[in-house]
Order: C-alpha cells, then sequence, then structure tokens
C-alpha cells in the first residue's frame, strides 16, 4: 500500500512535466510578435517588441523556449494576465480559494443527496422512490450547467426574486466591506466574514451562493444516484449479504453495515470524477453568476486573447485534475481490501 | 430467454413477420422500452428540424444575406422544388444563411408574434426576438449547424480514433507507448478547458471549432479501439487469417475492426448528443463560433441581459430563455436516452 502511494506520488511531477511541454508546445501556434504580448506590461515596452523577443529568446527553437519557460516558472513567474491585471501566479492564488469555496458547498449537498436518494431508490428497487429516483436522475443529467443556471437565475431571481443576482456579494455589503474590510485568512469571504464574526456579510454571501451550488451541484447529483443506485442493487444480491439475513441481523444492520458500505467503494471512484466535473461546470457556474475564481478568469482570458492567463488556467485545471486522480487511487487502494496495486 | 416462454410473452414472436430486422432480439428489446422509442422520435425530429430547417425557417427578406446568396427574391421561393434556390438553401446553403436573420437593431426583446417593424416592413417572429434576432430562425439553423458540427467531429474522431487506436493496439511497442502517453496527456486535463485553449489559439470559427473538439476527443475513440484490438488480435480466428497469408491491413480491417464496431457504435450515439452541448456551452461562454452564428448557445447567452422583467411584470421576458432552454434539453435528453438505450440492447451481458 505504501509502495503503492509512493510510486503515484513519484510518477507526479512526470506527468506535470508533460502537461508543461504540451502547454508551452501549444504557444508555437502562436507567432513571435503574438507571445512577446504576453511580457509587455506598459506602453515603453510595446514600442520594442523586436527587444522583448530577443531578450525572451522567443524566436529560439522549441526546447530552448521550453527550457526558459520552465525556468521561470519554477521560479513562480508564469507571465503576466491581461484579463486579471495581475502576474498569472497571483492571480491563481487570489482566485483559487474562490473557485475552491462554490466547490466545497456543492460537495456536501452533492454526496449526501446523491448517495442517500440512491441507496433509498436501490433497496427499494421498482418502487415507489425509485421511480422518482430515476425521473430525476435522467432528467437533470440532461439539463446541461449552462442551461440550468439561466433557468434558475430567470425564475428564482427574475420571476420570483427570491433569490438575490448575479455577484457574490450585493452593493450595500460590497460598499460595507470598503469602509471595513473583512480581513483575508482563507480567501473565501463565507468563511473569512464568519471568523470575523461579521454576519451581515457572510448571510449576503450565502444567499449570493444558494443558486451557483445548486448549479454546479446538480448534473454530478445525478451520476452519483445512479451509480449508487446500481451498486446498491448488485451488493443487495451477493450471498454476504444473503448470509447476514439468515443470520436474523435487522433490516437497518444489513442495509448500513453490509450492504452500503460495500456498494460505496464504486461511488468513491467516480468522487474523484465529479471533481473533474466540479471544475468544469465551475468554469461555467462562476461566468453566470459572475463569480471571481479560477473559470470565470480563464474564460475572460480566452476572450481577451490573454495567452498566459489562459495557459497559467490550464496549467492549474491539469493539476487539479491529476492530483485529483491520484487521490481517488489511493482512496480505492485503502477502502476496498480487494485491490491490491503490487 | 428460452425460446419456448419466449412466445407466449412477447406479442412480436407472435406476429410471424418475415423481416429479420424486426425480429432481431436485440431491436425487440429496444422498442420495448418506451423511453428508448420516446429517445429515438427526438432524435429524428431534430433530424427532420435540421434537414428541413430552410423550409421551417426561410431566408429572410432582410436580416442576414442568405436569400441575396441563394439568388431568390422572395422569401417563398424556398418551397418550390422546381427552382434553383430551393435545392441550393437544402443542400449547399451559404454561409451567410448560418448567421440569425437580425429583425432590427433594437435590444429590447419582443414577445412571440407581436409585430415588430424591420427594414422589409412589419414582421411577426414567431418565438419574438431577443437583441433584435430572430429566436426561431437562431434556434432552427442552430439545430442544423449542432448537427453539422457533431457529425463532422464525431465522424474525425472516429477516423483518427481507430487509426491511431488500431496501430497502438495491433503493433506494440513504441508507437504504442508514444501513442498512450499523448492520451494520457489528453485525459489529464478536463476537456472543456482543452477545447477553451485550442478554440482560443486557433481562432474563433466554425472550422476550428471542430478542429478543438476533435483534438480533444479522438482519445476517448484510440482508447476504446486499441483494448478491442488487444482482445480479438490473440484470438485464433486472427491466428488463422495471418498462417494464411492475409495482410495486416486485411487483417485489421476484415478481422478485428468489425469486432470493434459495437462498443464505437454506443459511444457515438453519446457523443452526437453531447457535442452540440458542449458546442453551445463554448459559445454561451464566447469562445466558441463567431457571434452572429445561428447556434443555441448563443441565443440562450443573450437571455443573461433580460432575467429580469420590467417592474411588476416579472415574466415579462420569459420567451428569451424558455424557448432554447427547452430545445437545447430536449436535444440532451432524447440522444441520451437513444444512447442509454443502445448501449444496453448492444450490452452482450443483456442476452
Amino acid at each position: 500500500m505504501f509502495a503503492f502511494i509512493v510510486r503515484r506520488l513519484m510518477l507526479l511531477p512526470l506527468v506535470l512535466l508533460a502537461l508543461t511541454v504540451v502547454i508551452v508546445g501549444l504557444l508555437q501556434f502562436l507567432t513571435p510578435q503574438e507571445r512577446a504580448a504576453a511580457y509587455i506590461t506598459n506602453e515603453n515596452q510595446a514600442r520594442n517588441i523586436d527587444k522583448i523577443i530577443r531578450e525572451r529568446g522567443l524566436d529560439q527553437p522549441f526546447h530552448v523556449q521550453y527550457w526558459k519557460w520552465l525556468s521561470s516558472a519554477l521560479r513562480g513567474d508564469l507571465g503576466f494576465s491581461k484579463a486579471s491585471n495581475k502576474p498569472v501566479w497571483d492571480t491563481i492564488k487570489e482566485r483559487f480559494p474562490q473557485t475552491l469555496e462554490i466547490a466545497l458547498f456543492a460537495i456536501i449537498p452533492l454526496l449526501g443527496f446523491g448517495i442517500w436518494l440512491g441507496t433509498r431508490a436501490g433497496l427499494n428497487k421498482d418502487g415507489p422512490i425509485d421511480q422518482f429516483a430515476r425521473v430525476f436522475a435522467v432528467i437533470t443529467f440532461n439539463i446541461p450547467t449552462f442551461v440550468l443556471g439561466i433557468l434558475l437565475l430567470v425564475v428564482f431571481y427574475g420571476f420570483l426574486s427570491l433569490a438575490p443576482g448575479p455577484g457574490l456579494v450585493s452593493a450595500q455589503t460590497q460598499v460595507d466591506m470598503l469602509i471595513n474590510p473583512v480581513p483575508r485568512i482563507t480567501g473565501m469571504l463565507s468563511i473569512d466574514s464568519l471568523l470575523a464574526g461579521r454576519w451581515n456579510v457572510f448571510w449576503d454571501v450565502a444567499s449570493h451562493l444558494v443558486l451557483p451550488v445548486i448549479t454546479l451541484a446538480t448534473v454530478s447529483t445525478a451520476t452519483i444516484i445512479k451509480v449508487t443506485r446500481a451498486s446498491i442493487i448488485e451488493v443487495m444480491s451477493q450471498d454476504y449479504v444473503r448470509t447476514a439475513r439468515a443470520k436474523g441481523l435487522p433490516d437497518h444492520v444489513v442495509n448500513l453495515k453490509h450492504a452500503r458500505r460495500n456498494a460505496l467503494i464504486p461511488v468513491a471512484t467516480l468522487g474523484g470524477f465529479t471533481v473533474i466535473g466540479l471544475l468544469q461546470g465551475a468554469i461555467i457556474t462562476e461566468t453566470i453568476f459572475g463569480l471571481g475564481g479560477i473559470g470565470s478568469w480563464g474564460v475572460d482570458a480566452a476572450g481577451k486573447f490573454d495567452v498566459p492567463g489562459l495557459l497559467g488556467f490550464a496549467l492549474m485545471a491539469g493539476v487539479i485534475t491529476v492530483v485529483a486522480s491520484l487521490l481517488v487511487d489511493i482512496l480505492y487502494a485503502l477502502i476496498d481490501p480487494r485491490v491490491r496495486f503490487d | 430467454m428460452s425460446t419456448v416462454s419466449s412466445k407466449h410473452t412477447d406479442p412480436d414472436a407472435l406476429s410471424a413477420r418475415p423481416s429479420s430486422f424486426w425480429q432481431d432480439r436485440r431491436v425487440r428489446r429496444f422498442r420495448r422500452n418506451r423511453l428508448a422509442v420516446f429517445g429515438f422520435i427526438t432524435v429524428v425530429f431534430f433530424l427532420l428540424i435540421a434537414v428541413f430547417a430552410p423550409l421551417l425557417a426561410p431566408p429572410p427578406a432582410v436580416g442576414n444575406n442568405c436569400l441575396r446568396d441563394l439568388g431568390g427574391s422572395s422569401s417563398t421561393e424556398v418551397y418550390n422544388p422546381t427552382s434553383a434556390v430551393f435545392w441550393k438553401a437544402m443542400f449547399f446553403p451559404p454561409a451567410s444563411c448560418y448567421l440569425t436573420a437580425r429583425v432590427n437593431f433594437s435590444q429590447q426583446p419582443t414577445p412571440p408574434l407581436a409585430s415588430v417593424q424591420s427594414d422589409a416592413g412589419e414582421l411577426r417572429p414567431i418565438m419574438g426576438t431577443s437583441s433584435g434576432y430572430d429566436i426561431w430562425y437562431g434556434l432552427i439553423w442552430g439545430t442544423r449547424t449542432a448537427l453539422l458540427l457533431a457529425v463532422s467531429v464525431v465522424f474525425a474522431q472516429l477516423l483518427i480514433g481507430i487509426a491511431l487506436g488500431g496501430i497502438s493496439g495491433y503493433y506494440g511497442g513504441w508507437v504504442d507507448n508514444l501513442i498512450q502517453r499523448i492520451i494520457d496527456v489528453i485525459f489529464a486535463f478536463p476537456s472543456l478547458v482543452l477545447v477553451i485553449v485550442f478554440t482560443t489559439l486557433l481562432g474563433k470559427s466554425l472550422p476550428n471549432v471542430i478542429i478543438a473538439f476533435v483534438m480533444v476527443g479522438w482519445a476517448g475513440y484510440a482508447r476504446i479501439v486499441r483494448a478491442e484490438v488487444l482482445k480479438v488480435r490473440s484470438l485464433e480466428f486472427v491466428d488463422g487469417a495471418r498462417a494464411l497469408g492475409a495482410s495486416d491491413l486485411r487483417i485489421i480491417f476484415r478481422h478485428v475492426l468489425p469486432n470493434a464496431l459495437t462498443a464505437l457504435l454506443a459511444i457515438v450515439v453519446l457523443d452526437l448528443g453531447s457535442v452540440p452541448l458542449s458546442a453551445a456551452a463554448l459559445s454561451f461562454l464566447g469562445i466558441g463560433l463567431p457571434p452572429g452564428y445561428a447556434d443555441w448557445g448563443q441565443i440562450i447567452n443573450s437571455a443573461r441581459a433580460w432575467l429580469q422583467g420590467p417592474p411588476g411584470q416579472p415574466w415579462a421576458y420569459w420567451y428569451v430563455s424558455f424557448f432554447p432552454a427547452f430545445t437545447i434539453i430536449l436535444f440532451g435528453l432524447g440522444w441520451n436516452l437513444l444512447g442509454d438505450a443502445l448501449r444496453d440492447a448492444l450490452d452482450p451481458r443483456n442476452q
């Protein structure tokens, strides 16, 4: 087990290195002038594009450029993002917690509700709750994130005025925060305001996060329901469940201890893919709801042809995906005694 | 299922029709599944919309250059099968037809069937307008755009996937290793992120969006083909073919690929449904097709400016978001139900 984790951890830098090769390789689509634009931060530099190209070696062959890029990236210099008007690395540090914030809030109802409904449906196969769960899963699975976000905004903000509009805080709270700033601790405004005891800010942020979190969680919930249900149904026909019943154990003990615990093994695998799905969903959700985060920054960078920003965003997405799939493998090996990786 | 019991339980078995297609167990299983039939009908419905788009949303007199580029003088000419305009619009519409007809330049949405002033006089757009664009025209031609994109992307992915997956699985060695490592790197990114990066670097246009999707999507196909090839390669009949002196190409195309096709069919159908939705998401973010294209994502994007109605009439702009949302959801639902049913029907474990 330990050897497996160490081996996977050793593979991680290799995969990340491959990611950076692809990322710098993508830059070769552009002319040296276009690549130089990435380093221009003021007007004076814009007049000396050729100098920048020479200094940075942007007209050099790929391997020279890659080495330059890698050595500066390792020193934390990923270039300057026009979209955020800050260095790429600073932007990532500032915005990543905000993406984490909605992802964390989404993952709780997602797993809780999905596993609960999936278990109930699987235990009552073909019963009314199973029918409901199946219809629910089919419908929610087929509403794309961007359509769901718009519909939720139109109905709950536009028609019913039950929810606030796009944005993380209302205008009033924004003014309040300018006068009396909330100290930045985690970078997640909801948690920072809670830690600072600013209840009005917390309440405002929380109410603004309800619709984005529902938007982000819904599509993945459908998958969790489907997999949990199928897995429970399969486990319930296993011999050890029949044995447990035959021993006279009460239903709830069999259902929870024998069936659900084992049925959750595939769900755990799925959890990793869900994290990757949440990342894709965050790109769309943050854009619709006007939240600052990695996703809305990436979209902004793409729209403004901010190449360093776009590549920093892609690198970040790649790192998250690789780390998430590593965690899934480790989790899988930990919870399933049948799995041995060596 | 045993033959004896099926005679009594299966109504299809009683009506002894000579057609072997309808008698096939897989087809029967598919037809009994009501959701599958719903999915099939929905998909056919969208295919018909795409094919007959020029008749459902005829080229307008003003709003785009479609009618001029078709060489017609009036919108009704497309309904006349003896005119060249009809055939050109149906099969080779000029690029301008794929631009959403712009009724006027008023930002304010107008409700369905309401009278709208345009340069060509008074019009009554069926689904209203949004930012001056005719929603009906955008959705109908958007269906054509979506399916055109889906078919091109899936076809190209299939070709590349079969070629590279086949080479990878059949020859093995360093070629296999190289291709697999490339696939690993593609899988190390969320696909939407890669598509965003590729489209941005290549530039906004329909061909570039197609290229971006193919560059990301072929990897999944190659994986499947490779796995199937590895499975089949070591079977006796392939050894037999080789012993008889069959060439590598003949073995790949005659013996290995036909066995992989079943596995590919289900993913092809699911992708035909999901690629248009991803493309719509991309356009929604403003990174996909160029602005003004008849495209679901752009139409629903314009709804973001009209979330709230004027004071006292919160429902005033419902049509701006509801029509495109309904179209997109129905499309995704139909393809997904069809794809799921196909996968179940073709799954040998169910036989």
